[in-house]
């Protein structure tokens, strides 16, 4: 097998005293999608965003492409290839949803902006119709797809989505899963992390269950979909 | 019958509001008015007191009636309306300035002929005021990060030219670009402790940044002449002076052309010289918005965290904005010291940077226009009123309350140009 697209190697997260991740490893290959569940607290966003060093792991190594990135700054992490879509969106509220998109292409110059717009208004329609209205004034559902729309401005290599479902109603949610599988289908690597197990795990190629800080179990979407405990647990026996 | 209603007068509306009217003037005005201090006594003088209230309830039903008109509802609309935020024009917009500009650059040109010494002045501090509400523009307006201390580089500007001049000998043409590099590098060392800092904690650090600077000139006799002040050298034209007679056996300006002395030749020089430069800022502070920068301040303003998702090094977004704003305000103060040909630390107190922090406020946010207007408002303003002299501070407050309830984004609202990517997007 090739290697990994991004490599966490065992590492330790600390808020203050708290250890908020222990000795956390996984890996995501390329072209996969791979989802990380588990409950409220359990430190996956924490996770995410300790791929940008913040906050920073205070022991063990993120690679990414081969390239140790656990010291870089993050701004160089984002202008390598790894693209971002926060939790809670953040799209740019007083800018209209071309220029969101056009900041999302900071890291690699405007040179491809007008066909990657252009791509994203296919992938989101619902974008076209609104694209020049302030992103404040749209719908969450739309603020979301905006919001990753944004993230695949840069071409990135990989994609993190931190809860796209995030306060959103279930047929939105089921829209922007359908999107994300055809996103995946074009050879996209995701990461996705979620509390909606359902969705992530129909989705994903892989996924890991983080329970507390640590990986409690890992396998494909399908393994997982059917295992008792997932199921108790986050699934509340759909 | 619908267009009967809205034309019809509710009468009895207009006679509840002129009645709550009277009764306010007469609880204002009764005491102030009625009463009058003769020696240890005193008299009432109803009749004046009256006279006021009528011409108050007169004047509050006739407004009434007309904001009860289709054009009293249009002007109340627009000052309700206009809703919240930035304003995005669609990307080939042309606005009515293209118009504005020529003739308002015609009219600075053509200005000074008909100007006395007086109103020369004014307009002088108008301009540098301008200026430095530009500069403010950059860090508050553009960059979102609240500077209560801007004063300081306008202070190292005005400085720099009065110490320069001291210690080393500089004129004002050698000390132009040195103390906008100066004031950023002023900027840049401000900066960097507070970077990690938002909203009101960075003001506080700011405001206490500014008072340093401020306790520093005041205190250091020795260097500064502390409160004393010091003084500062005439700007000169090509090495030619301005005043009646040149030092060293040099030849001053009107024997050179051979024109008539004229005492306001100076102001002249520093008229032009400072509106060629307004003019610059200007032209850069529109190019500024349009370049990836500007927009990464305004990113940085409306999301940071959205920002640093995407790439931008936030630690240089911020200390640019703040480097650009400070080198103009030293710019400002380089103008502000050859015009009072003196200088000393009470020219930067704190209520400076309430100032200009009020114009940017006033202006509206972010917006070049407004703040240019707003800056010439607050600082015409209380030279027309000087006769008030007590009251302006008064004035100015009850601008200021007004302001914000009936235009809370300022004079004119922040409004973008739509950014398209360069390669059309199909329609």
């Amino acid at each position: 097998m090739s290697t990994p697209i991004l490599e966490l190697k065992e590492i330790d997260v600390f808020y203050g005293p708290i250890q908020a991740l222990k000795k956390v490893s996984m890996h995501i290959d390329e072209g996969e999608t791979v989802s990380l569940i588990g409950s409220n607290g359990a430190g996956k966003s924490t996770l995410l965003m300790s791929i940008f060093g913040q906050p920073r792991a205070a022991a063990g190594q993120i690679i990414y492409r081969g390239i140790d990135i656990t010291q870089k700054s993050s701004h160089y992490i984002a202008s390598n290839g790894i693209a971002q879509s926060p939790e809670g969106r953040r799209v740019f509220p007083d800018m209209s949803v071309e220029e969101n998109l056009m900041m999302g292409t900071i890291p690699i110059g405007d040179k491809f902006a007008g066909e990657d717009m252009q791509r994203m208004f296919e992938l989101f329609p619902r974008l076209k119709e609104r694209r020049n209205q302030r992103a404040m004034t749209m719908s969450g559902g739309e603020q979301q797809m905006l919001a990753i729309a944004r993230a695949l401005m840069s071409r990135p290599k990989l994609l993190l989505l931190d809860e796209p479902s995030l306060g959103l109603a279930p047929i939105v949610v089921k829209q922007i899963f359908s999107t994300l599988r055809e996103l995946a289908k074009t050879g996209m690597t995701i990461f996705l992390v979620e509390q909606n197990a359902n969705h992530a795990l129909k989705l994903s190629d892989r996924a890991y269950v983080m329970v507390n800080g640590e990986i409690r179990l890992t396998g494909t979407g399908q393994e997982l979909l059917v295992n008792e405990e997932v199921r108790n647990a986050y699934l509340g026996g759909h | 019958m619908s267009a009967a209603k809205t034309t019809a007068f509710d009468i009895k509306r207009s006679l509840i509001d002129t009645i709550l009217a009277g009764l306010i003037s007469l609880i204002v005005f009764g005491p102030i008015v009625g009463v009058v201090l003769d020696g240890y006594s005193f008299n009432l003088e109803p009749k004046r007191v009256a006279w006021l209230v009528a011409g108050v309830m007169a004047g509050r039903f006739v407004l009434s009636l007309f904001m009860q008109t289709a054009r009293g509802q249009a002007i109340l609309q627009g000052f309700e309306g206009g809703g919240s935020g930035v304003h995005v024009l669609a990307p080939d917009y042309k606005s009515r300035l293209r118009w504005i500009i020529p003739a308002l650059i015609v009219i600075a040109i053509v200005f000074p002929f008909f100007a006395n010494k007086y109103l020369l002045t004014v307009v002088i501090l108008g301009l540098i005021y301008v200026l430095l509400g530009l500069g403010l523009n950059i860090v508050v307006g553009l960059a979102g990060l609240l500077d209560l201390g801007y004063v300081a580089f306008y202070a190292i500007g005005a400085y720099g030219l009065a110490l320069g001049y001291q210690y080393l000998g500089l004129g004002f043409w050698t000390v132009l670009p040195l103390a906008a590099i100066a004031a950023a590098l002023a900027g840049c060392i401000l900066g960097f402790p507070v970077l990690r800092m938002h909203g009101d904690y960075l003001a506080i650090v700011t405001l206490g940044f500014g008072e340093i600077i401020r306790l520093v000139l005041n205190n250091w006799l020795s260097f500064t002449g502390g409160p004393n002040g010091m003084p500062v050298p005439s700007p000169t034209f090509m090495g030619l002076e301005f005043g009646r007679r040149a030092k060293d056996g040099g030849v001053p300006f009107h024997e050179f052309f051979g024109i008539e002395y004229n005492p306001n030749l100076k102001f002249l020089f520093i008229y032009i010289v400072l509106f060629l430069v307004v003019l610059a800022v200007l032209y850069i502070k529109h190019r500024l918005t349009r370049m990836p920068v500007g927009r990464a301040w305004e990113a940085l303003r409306e999301d940071e965290i959205a920002c640093r998702s995407m790439g931008l090094n936030h630690v240089l977004v911020k200390l640019s904005a703040f480097t650009l704003g400070a080198s103009t305000a030293g710019l400002a103060g380089v103008f502000f010291a050859s015009y009072q040909g003196f200088v000393n630390p009470s020219s930067f107190t704190f209520f400076e940077s309430a100032l200009i922090l009020a114009i940017v406020v006033l202006g509206g946010m972010g917006s070049t226009v407004g703040v240019v207007i707003a800056a010439f408002v607050l600082t015409v303003a209380p030279e027309l009123l000087r006769s008030f002299s007590e009251y302006r501070v008064l004035l100015f407050g009850v601008l200021m309350v007004l302001m914000m309830i009936w235009r809370p984004r300022g004079l004119i609202r922040i409004s973008r140009t739509g950014v398209t990517p360069r390669k059309g997007v199909a329609p």
